[in-house]
């Protein structure tokens, strides 16, 4: 690979990490804060794509859409769904202990998966969407790549910072305390349900943003993509790895655990064709051991913060 | 239609055999497990792995029991044992780790490829009028009425039995009246991963194997724990049978790709409608 080629490999590397840093600050919203276990983010990412693809693309004949609408509209529309579904599924299990709502979004991100690999006059079934129109492609004269990563990047950091300020603010905090114990919230009088139901949306939101992003900086989605290996377990790592509660260790997650699966990818790349399926099974397998030092070993991850009740009851203490 | 809810009771039969063991682990270590799947499909193949070293088929399900069996205390004592006071949900995403791990072990060791246990044809006939089996699938049948029978045996007349009710509803209580929870733990693995062995050994006899045969079915048999009641063993049973048959029914008016999805609807309907299940709300064993 010479200078430019690896130049572009970078560019790529990062817009990837950046749609996962996406996805990581929305789990984080849900679980680093508020502790809702969501285990179905490939379902709100394959919705907001799926959504931005079907908006924004010439009409075609043998599925819906085709709407040819503009870039942010569709993307507008894209989170908002994502959002709704959330909501849906938060009606009948955050009454409910914790596990339901694992299983429930598991269950739904699968029955997505299925629904768009089954109906092609949807989404074009198991051959998936293409020709996703690129963004703005008419008013960059220079690498498109690059742009596109601008974009990513003015996006990652709009959300952060956005959340960064919401959960500074008296909600943000409330859902943290609800992260940290929901029975003494709910004692000081807290709707813990609606806290937990925006927490639920406002994540789900920024995956599905996340979705509409993919698909249109690779302009080919399909049901594949979606499956819960790369969409939602990967995340889960990043999360836990970056450290959970922290907006930072989230990006950060992205960043270092993309990194590892892209250069594993690298040597899966270089072995023979034969040991493709093998190399690709170990890579899976380090990195659930992976996971499961992390747990064992620094539970906080890299960034990740201690309770603050705890810390409040440590200064009392001094 | 008759014919349809045959299939229905020989799936639910699967689905029933790993819902008991999701549900005892959930109702004694208080988590859900998502590597019990998996754990069907390791006990799948390590059957696969006896038979092909020429051991006689019994005996080869009796190995593939007690090697998974092995599996999961050790899995228990070098991982989940960390976490029992750092509540459910690190054990939930550690169990995900689990699953992602055991499941790739199996694609390294036997490949991504369909393979049967034997290449033997075993015909269908008719059993009675309108629905036909074959000798597995009435064997499947046979044998899981044997094992819950087995199951309520055990849990209802022996000491340990006994005590893993006692845990299930609860385990601090149990621990003071000097019932050794360690053992029961145990014993709680051991009885959950022998019977999720068995379902899966079966489902490798009606489809063949494929890695992810195990973890295709945490769906269902999640739906079937909740439907009966989450932690209670005999409502497991009857949620896998009525999964089962709705998933085969269903396919009558829906794509088979659907399967899933029903179960999951029903999952959620039982979420809205009874979140305690059919047999909730008593916290006992019936």
């Amino acid at each position: 690979m010479d200078l430019s080629g690896l130049f572009s490999y970078f560019v790529f590397f990062l817009v990837i990490v950046s749609v996962y840093g996406l996805l990581s600050l929305g789990l984080n919203i849900q679980w680093g804060y508020t502790k809702l276990f969501n285990i179905g983010i490939a379902g709100f990412f394959a919705v907001g794509a799926y959504t931005s693809a079907i908006l924004t693309t010439p009409p075609a004949m043998d599925r819906v859409g085709g709407f040819n609408m503009p870039f942010l509209p569709a993307l507008v529309i894209a989170v908002l769904l994502s959002g709704f579904i959330a909501f849906l599924i938060g009606i009948p299990t955050l009454k409910l202990k914790e596990d339901y709502l694992a299983i429930a979004t598991i269950g739904i991100a699968e029955t997505i998966r299925l629904f768009f690999n089954n109906e092609a006059w949807l989404a074009n079934g198991v051959r998936g969407v293409s020709g996703i129109p690129r963004p703005f492609q008419h008013y960059i004269t220079f690498n498109y790549n690059l742009f596109y990563l601008l974009l990513m990047v003015v996006f990652v950091i709009g959300v952060y910072l956005a959340i960064e300020k919401a959960l500074k603010s008296p909600w943000g905090r409330v859902l943290k305390a609800i992260g940290e114990d929901e029975t003494v919230t709910q004692a000081m009088g807290k709707n813990i349900i609606r806290y937990k139901m925006e927490s639920l949306v406002l994540g789900s939101m920024i995956m599905g943003m996340a979705g509409s992003l993919y698909a249109h900086f690779i302009q080919f989605i399909s049901p594949e993509v979606f499956v819960p290996m790369s969409a939602t377990f990967l995340v889960w790592v990043m999360l836990i790895a970056g450290g959970s509660g922290s907006n930072k260790g989230a990006l950060l997650g992205a960043l270092v655990i993309w990194g590892l699966w892209s250069l594993t990818d690298l040597i899966t790349n270089v072995v023979p064709v034969d040991y493709a399926v093998k190399a690709g099974a170990f890579r899976v397998i380090a990195i659930a051991i992976f996971l499961e030092v992390i747990l064992l070993v620094r539970p906080q991850g890299i960034l990740g913060e201690k309770s603050v009740m705890k810390a409040a009851k440590k200064q009392e203490q001094e | 239609m008759l014919q349809l809810i045959a299939n229905g009771i020989i799936f639910g039969s699967i689905i029933a055999l790993g819902a008991i063991g999701l549900t005892m682990v959930y109702g004694i270590l208080k988590f859900a497990n998502f590597a019990h799947g998996d754990t069907m499909s390791l006990g799948a193949y390590l059957a696969l792995l006896f038979l092909s070293l020429q051991v006689p088929f019994p005996i080869a399900v009796v190995l593939a029991i007690a090697v998974s069996i092995a599996v999961a205390i050790l899995i228990d004592h070098y991982l989940y044992r960390f976490f029992r006071t750092t509540g459910p949900i690190i054990l939930l995403i550690a169990s995900v780790g689990v699953a992602l791990f055991l499941r790739n072990v199996i694609l390294l060791f036997w490949g991504p490829d369909l393979t049967y246990y034997s290449r033997a044809i075993h015909l269908d006939f008719e059993v009675i009028p309108g629905i036909s089996m074959n000798s597995y699938e009435i064997g499947i049948i046979i044998v899981t009425a044997a094992l819950i029978v087995l199951v309520h045996l055990f849990l209802k007349k022996t000491r340990i039995g006994k005590a893993m009710r006692a845990s299930s509803d609860n385990m601090d209580l149990a621990e003071v009246v000097g019932i050794d929870t360690r053992r029961v733990i145990i014993w709680t693995w051991s009885v959950g991963t022998a019977l999720a062995v068995f379902g899966g050994i079966m489902l490798g006899l009606e489809n063949g194997l494929r890695p992810p045969m195990g973890w295709q079915l945490l769906l269902p048999l999640f739906a079937a724990a909740i439907l009966g009641g989450i932690g209670q063993p005999y409502g497991a049973m009857v949620g896998g049978l009525i999964i089962g048959i709705a998933q085969e029914v269903s396919t009558g008016f829906i794509s088979t790709a659907y399967k899933p999805a029903v179960a999951f609807i029903i999952m959620i309907l039982v979420l809205l409608i009874r979140p305690q299940g059919i047999f909730g709300g008593s916290k006992r064993w019936i």
